[in-house]
C-alpha cells in the first residue's frame, strides 16, 4: 500500500511540474512576443573585429513590426548619410556620395553588411520565429548564469537563410541568450551570444552581443545597443523610398 | 649499297608505298598534336599570367591563403616601397600593381533608381598611362568591341556580354558598389567609356577594367594593391620556383601575416599540374604511335616477307648472308621511314602553321573551370614540332622492319632449292 502511495505521488509530482512547463510554441511565441513590440526607435554601435583591426559603425533604426525598418548610418563620416530601407522582402540602400537608390536583391543579399558578419538577409529576416520553425524542448542549461530551456527549432519551409536553429531561451525574461544558426546540412552557420541584457519600460532586451559567422576568421561582430524605445509612434513617411532622401 | 636499296624501293613499290602512307599519316598526327599540347600549354600560361598570376606575383601571407577568394580586405600595404626592392634585386623582372575587386554594377533610371544590376569581377590596373606595361599585358585596345579606352577619371571598360545583359550603352553612367579594404560600402559612379571581349569564358562573362588610381581613391586604398605581378623576360618554370623560395625566405615572416608572400604562377589552379601532365602527355603520345605504327608496319613486313617469299630463298640459296638480308631490310625500312617522316613533318607542320593562325572556336564547349584558357584553340609550332616525327617515324618503322625480318632466321637453307623447284 504504502508503495502504491508513493507512485501515485511521484507520477502526481512529475504532472504537475509537467504542466507548470509551458510547451516549445507556447515559448517561442512568448520570445516573439517580447522582442518584437509594435515599433521600436533604436540607436545601435557595430564594431566589426576583422584581421586588421576594429571598426565601429554606428547607426540609428526605426522598426515597425517586422516588415518595414529604416536604418540611417550615423557614423564612420564614410558611412554617414547611408540609409537602408525594408519594406517586406525588398531592400534598398541610397548612397549620398553617389545620389542613388539602389536595390539590393539576388546573391547581394548573402553578402556581409559593412564587411560584418551580417548578411543583408540577416537583416531581410523575419525576427519572428514561431509560425516560421517547428520547435522541440531539448533539455536545460545555464548561460550568464540564467537558467535556460534549450530548443531546436526546424523550418518549416525552405525559404528560410537558417533552417535549423538552435536556441538557449532564459526562462524566466523569455529572452533568447545564446543562439546557433545552421543550414541545410545542419552545418553550423554563425552563433549569436548575447553578452549583456537591459530590461526597458517590461521587456528584456539584449544589450550587447557578439554574432560570429564560423566561416569567417575575426573575432566577430558586436552589436551594442546605445538606446532603444518601444513602441513609439514613427510617422508612415519613414517607411517611404523618398525618405531615403530626406 | 644505299644507291642499290633505293633503287630497290623505287622499282618495287608495293614494297615501300603503304609504309610510307602509314608512316607519313603517323607523323602528321604526331606533330598536330604535339603543337597542340603546345599551344594549348602556352595559351594558359600567357593568359593566366597576363590576367591573372603574373610569372610570380607578390600578395600578403594572408591573402595568399584565402587567393581564391581574393580578400581585398588582406591586401598589400606600402606597395612603392616593395616595387622599389624588387626592382633592384630583381632588375629584369618587370613589376604592376592590381587590385582585384568584386561587387555590383547598378544601371539607373530617369529617377536614379536600379534598372538593372549584376555581380562584376573587377581589375584595377595602370591603364591610364600610356607607357604602361599593362598595355601589352591586358591589352584591352585590341579586344574593345565598342567605344574606347580609359582616358578620363573614373572611367571603365565592361564586358561586352555583360553590358549587352545588362542593356548598357557606351557613355551610360553606372555605380559601383563595392567595400572598401576597411570593409566599408563603397559606392562610386563611373562612365562606360567602352566594352571588351579577352576571348576568355572566365573573364567575359562579368569582367570589369579600371584605372587603378579611381579604384584605389573608392576603396581607400591608397599606397596598397591586391597582387603585384612580376613577369620575366620568358616564363621558367625553374626559376619561378628559385625566385619563390628565395624571396620568402627573405622577405615573408611565418609570424606576421601581413608579411609579403610569393607565389609562381604554377602555384595557381593546379597549373603545376597541368603542366606536369602536358609534358608527360607528349611522351606518352609519341609512345603510342610508335606502338601502333610498329604493329602496323609489323604486319605490313611480314605481308611483304610472304610476297618476296621466292626472292628471300633466291637470296638466302646464291649465298648471301642471313644477317647481311636482315641488315638490308632493316635499311630499307630505315629509307622508307625518312622518306615518310619529312613528308608528314612537312604536311604535319603545314597543318599547324594553318590552326596556328585560325584558331578553332570552342567557347560553346568551353567548361565552367576556374583556370583562365582562351576560347579559341590554337597549335604553337616550335622547334620541337619540326623533329617530333622523327622519334616514331623512324623508330617504328626500324622496329616494324626488325621483327618482321626475323622470319628470314626460320629459313633452313637445306629446304630452299626444294621450295624453289615446287
Amino acid at each position: 500500500m504504502k508503495i502504491i502511495t508513493l507512485i501515485l505521488i511521484t507520477i502526481f509530482s512529475i504532472a504537475t511540474l509537467a504542466a507548470d512547463q509551458p510547451d516549445a510554441e507556447t515559448i517561442i511565441r512568448r520570445v516573439d512576443e517580447n522582442i518584437t513590440p509594435e515599433t521600436r526607435i533604436a540607436t545601435t554601435s557595430m564594431v566589426v573585429h576583422g584581421r586588421r583591426g576594429s571598426r565601429t559603425i554606428r547607426s540609428r533604426s526605426w522598426i515597425r513590426g517586422t516588415e518595414q525598418a529604416f536604418t540611417e548610418y550615423l557614423a564612420p563620416p564614410r558611412e554617414a548619410g547611408t540609409k537602408m530601407l525594408k519594406l517586406g522582402d525588398e531592400l534598398w540602400i541610397f548612397s549620398p556620395a553617389t545620389d542613388r537608390t539602389i536595390q539590393i536583391s539576388g546573391h547581394m543579399l548573402r553578402e556581409p553588411v559593412m564587411g560584418s558578419d551580417l548578411s543583408y538577409e540577416d537583416h531581410m529576416e523575419d525576427p519572428q520565429i514561431s509560425g516560421r520553425y517547428t520547435p522541440v524542448i531539448e533539455g536545460e542549461e545555464t548561460v550568464m548564469d540564467r537558467v535556460c530551456w534549450v530548443l531546436y527549432l526546424t523550418a518549416k519551409e525552405d525559404d528560410v537563410s537558417y533552417h535549423y536553429i538552435r536556441i538557449w531561451v532564459d526562462q524566466e525574461r523569455y529572452l533568447p541568450l545564446k543562439e546557433e544558426w545552421y543550414g541545410r546540412g545542419e552545418s553550423l552557420l554563425k552563433t549569436l551570444e548575447v553578452k549583456e541584457v537591459m530590461q526597458v519600460q517590461e521587456r528584456w532586451f539584449p544589450k550587447r552581443m557578439v554574432v560570429k559567422d564560423v566561416l569567417k576568421d575575426g573575432d566577430g561582430t558586436e552589436l551594442i545597443i546605445e538606446e532603444i524605445e518601444f513602441d513609439a509612434d514613427i510617422p508612415d513617411h519613414k517607411f517611404s523610398r523618398a525618405a531615403l532622401r530626406d | 649499297m644505299l644507291l642499290f636499296i633505293i633503287k630497290g624501293l623505287f622499282r618495287d613499290r608495293s614494297r615501300s608505298l603503304f609504309p610510307l602512307i602509314t608512316v607519313s599519316i603517323g607523323v602528321i598526327v604526331a606533330v598536330l598534336m604535339y603543337s597542340y599540347i603546345s599551344g594549348l600549354t602556352q595559351d594558359i600560361v600567357e593568359t593566366n599570367a597576363n590576367f591573372s598570376t603574373g610569372h610570380v606575383k607578390i600578395v600578403s601571407r594572408a591573402y595568399a591563403e584565402l587567393i581564391e577568394q581574393q580578400p581585398i580586405d588582406l591586401a598589400l600595404l606600402d606597395v612603392d616601397e616593395l616595387l622599389g626592392e624588387m626592382g633592384e634585386l630583381y632588375p629584369d623582372i618587370r613589376w604592376t600593381e592590381r587590385i582585384y575587386f568584386g561587387g555590383l554594377i547598378d544601371l539607373p533610371d530617369e529617377a536614379g533608381d536600379t534598372k538593372e544590376q549584376a555581380f562584376f569581377g573587377g581589375i584595377a590596373a595602370n591603364l591610364r598611362d600610356p607607357d604602361s606595361m599593362e598595355h601589352e599585358l591586358l591589352n584591352p585596345a585590341e579586344y574593345i568591341v565598342r567605344g574606347r579606352m580609359l582616358e578620363n577619371e573614373n572611367e571603365l571598360l565592361l564586358s561586352d556580354d555583360l553590358a549587352t545583359t545588362l542593356k548598357i550603352e557606351v557613355d551610360d553612367e553606372v555605380t559601383l558598389i563595392s567595400e572598401t579594404m576597411d570593409g566599408h560600402l563603397a559606392f562610386a559612379n563611373f562612365r562606360v567609356a567602352g566594352t571588351v571581349r579577352f576571348g576568355v569564358m572566365a573573364l567575359d562573362r562579368s569582367a570589369l577594367l579600371a584605372e587603378i588610381r579611381d579604384i584605389r581613391y573608392m576603396l581607400d586604398m591608397e599606397g596598397a594593391a591586391s597582387e603585384l605581378l612580376g613577369y620575366m623576360p620568358e616564363f621558367d618554370r625553374d626559376r619561378a620556383d628559385k625566385l619563390t623560395a628565395d624571396f620568402n625566405k627573405t622577405f615573408s615572416d611565418q609570424n606576421n601575416e601581413f608579411s609579403p608572400y610569393m607565389l609562381s604562377l604554377l602555384d595557381h589552379d593546379n597549373l603545376r599540374g597541368l603542366f606536369n601532365y602536358t609534358g608527360q602527355a607528349s611522351t606518352i603520345l609519341i609512345g603510342i604511335f610508335v606502338f601502333i605504327m610498329s604493329v602496323v608496319l609489323w604486319n605490313a613486313g611480314l605481308m611483304n616477307g610472304i610476297r618476296r617469299y621466292g626472292e628471300i630463298g633466291v637470296r638466302l640459296a646464291i649465298g648471301e648472308n642471313k644477317f647481311e638480308l636482315y641488315r638490308v631490310m632493316i635499311y630499307e625500312a630505315a629509307l622508307i621511314g625518312l622518306a615518310g617522316t619529312i613528308i608528314g613533318t612537312a604536311i604535319g607542320l603545314a597543318f599547324s602553321y594553318y590552326w596556328q593562325n585560325v584558331g578553332i572556336d570552342i567557347s560553346g564547349a568551353m567548361p565552367e573551370i576556374g583556370m583562365m584558357m582562351s576560347n579559341v584553340l590554337r597549335t604553337r609550332v616550335t622547334s620541337g614540332a619540326y623533329f617530333i616525327g622523327f622519334i616514331p617515324g623512324l623508330f617504328a618503322t626500324t622496329l616494324g622492319a626488325a621483327l618482321a625480318g626475323r622470319g628470314i632466321f626460320k629459313r633452313n637453307t637445306a629446304q630452299l632449292f626444294k621450295e624453289l623447284e615446287q
